[in-house]
């Protein structure tokens, strides 16, 4: 089992969604974050006064999938969050060692 | 026969005219005719609450939009709390000091009378000459919303860094030993009003003078924690937007109000007002488009605050060209003066109180001078202004009433300023500053 985190533009998320959904996958976790990388950040100007906003608004995407439908999942999210443009995000994944579902103490891969 | 009847008809008509004649003059001499005219009374009456609303809540979600999310509750009560303690000093002596007559001439070019001291004398049908067609009552009120809003618009300068008690203890009073004052010398029957200032709704007595208050306070003050280090945007612009809207639509009141009466002058007055405002907020958005690449909200909003300050002594003097004039005009002055002027000399004014306030009724008050209208305000502006009746003396005389303005109230509010600070301190600590004047303030933040 894989645990794949995206960090990816806010306006994607729809397009993602709609692309997992496809594949079967079943949940998904979304929080607004914010951060930084190669984009940096913009500025804000209030009557003259200039603001460095350093940290810009993401989507932080959380989906838990089994070990064989990691790489579709990843290919899913590469192809639609991108633009082409600096700042489009990352996919992180790391392996996920157990799974409870609570509601029927479900483990594992029937509980994903 | 035929004219002997009609001989006789015109003989009682005679005499029944007499008689009526007669009866009528005993109805005057009993109870002369109410000077009360309910027209102007119903708009005075509306205006005061207009101007009310400029303060609360007009002025106190511009400025609340515009500080850091941990001083918006703290920037909220200053205006309404402002608001209420005025509200009482206006009643207890403010009132008698800047509008009633005192019985000595000459200290009634500066001082008005101590007679109406917790407003005893003023009964049901009292009337002051000053607004001769609508109740003494209504024209009070009227007034105290002017009072009212004068020393909040001075908070913008302060912002995110007063003690709220300190704060009450300025307002206080600033109001009795300046704003009062100063009304009195332009409005109350002073010196600058006899010598022929032109400040129809308060160019000089209120934004200038609160402008100028602001700018002292600053400096007194100091910058705020982290001015050029921290990130100081405006938490929230969209509180600004209806904060300016609700200021724009009170303005009404101000100016068309200040007519004191409900008819040519306040038309033309509420005109004007509009057509300037608008203009300002183009010419402010406009430099800024050329200048900073973007036109932004809070330009246009600042343009048209900017714009309404500077047609408020002019309104009801000037006609609609002359307004467009000063409108156009008065946005890239104060984009100058809040965006350029500031930075450059480096004083803290928080939100531009001096900026757009002080430095837009200054020029208010000049082009007044040049663009008042003897065929506008024939009783108001009997000389008319420089540009259209060739009176250029009037621009003399505008010029003492901005420079007395600015001179004693910098003194004044210095000397007021210096008294708190020695006394029970102006500024919060550092570390107050820093955790934000909401929680620590009032004990309340704004979750959310």
């Amino acid at each position: 089992m894989k645990l794949i985190t995206a960090i990816i533009k806010p306006f994607k998320l729809d397009e993602v969604r709609e692309a997992l959904s496809l594949l079967g996958v079943q949940g998904m976790t979304v929080t607004e974050v914010k951060g930084y990388g190669r984009q940096k950040g913009h500025t804000e100007i209030y009557r003259g006064a200039e603001y460095a906003v350093s940290f810009l608004p993401k989507l932080k995407i959380e989906v838990a999938v089994k070990g064989e439908m990691a790489e579709a999942v990843i290919d899913a999210i590469t192809a639609k969050a991108k633009t082409g443009q600096i700042g489009d995000g990352k996919i992180f994944v790391t392996p996920l060692e157990f799974v409870v579902r609570i509601r029927t103490g479900e483990t594992d891969s029937d509980a994903l | 026969m035929r004219i002997s009847n009609l001989t006789r008809i015109g003989l009682g008509a005679a005499a029944c005219a007499a008689a009526l004649l007669a009866t009528a003059n005993a109805a005057f001499a009993a109870a002369p005719p109410d000077p009360m005219n309910s027209g102007d009374t119903a708009w005075m009456i509306t205006s005061s609450a207009l101007v009310l609303m400029m303060t609360i809540p007009g002025l106190a979600l511009f400025y609340g939009g515009m500080v850091r999310k941990k001083n918006v509750l703290a920037t909220l009560a200053q205006s309404f709390g402002a608001t209420c303690i005025i509200t009482v000093l206006w009643m207890v002596i403010g009132y008698s000091v800047a509008f009633t007559t005192h019985p000595n001439a000459e200290i009634n070019r500066y001082i008005g009378s101590f007679n109406y001291f917790m407003l005893g004398p003023m009964g049901l049908k009292s009337i002051n000459p000053l607004a001769g067609t609508i109740p003494e009552s209504v024209f009070m009120f009227f007034q105290m919303t002017f009072a009212i809003i004068t020393p909040a618009l001075i908070a913008g300068a302060l912002a995110d860094r007063m003690k709220f008690s300190a704060f009450m203890w300025f307002m206080s009073l600033w109001l009795l030993l300046v704003y009062c004052p100063i009304a009195h010398w332009v409005w109350g029957g002073g010196w600058l009003g006899t010598l022929g200032a032109l400040d129809f709704a308060g160019g000089t007595v209120v934004h200038l003078n609160a402008g100028t208050a602001g700018l002292v306070t600053c400096l007194v003050l100091g910058p705020r924690v982290g001015l050029g280090n921290e990130n100081m945007a405006p938490h929230n612009l969209v509180y600004s937007v209806i904060g300016a809207s609700l200021l724009w639509v009170g303005w009404f009141g101000f100016n068309a109000g200040s007519a004191d009466s409900a008819g040519y002058n306040a038309g033309m007055a509420a005109a004007a007002t509009q057509i300037a405002t608008a203009s300002a907020a183009m010419s402010w958005m406009c430099v800024e488009w050329l200048v900073g690449k973007r036109p932004s909200v809070l330009g246009m909003i600042s343009g048209a605050v900017a714009g309404l300050v500077a047609i408020t002594p002019a309104s009801g003097f000037v006609n609609a060209q002359g307004a467009l004039v000063i409108g156009l005009t008065v946005g890239v002055v104060c984009y100058f003066a809040a965006v350029w002027v500031k930075q450059w000399i480096g004083y803290d004014d928080a939100l531009d109180a001096w900026g757009v306030h002080g430095v837009g009724g200054a020029w208010g008050a000049m082009m007044t001078g040049a663009f008042a209208m003897k065929a506008i305000n024939p009783s108001g502006a009997p000389n008319g202004g420089w540009l259209h009746d060739g009176n250029v003396h009037q621009m003399v005389i505008q010029f003492y009433d901005v420079a007395a303005v600015f001179v004693y109230c910098a003194v004044g509010t210095f000397i007021i300023l210096k008294a708190i600070d020695w006394t029970i301190g102006l500024r919060v600590s550092s570390e107050i500053e820093v955790e934000g004047l909401d929680i620590n303030l009032h004990g309340e933040t704004v979750h959310g």
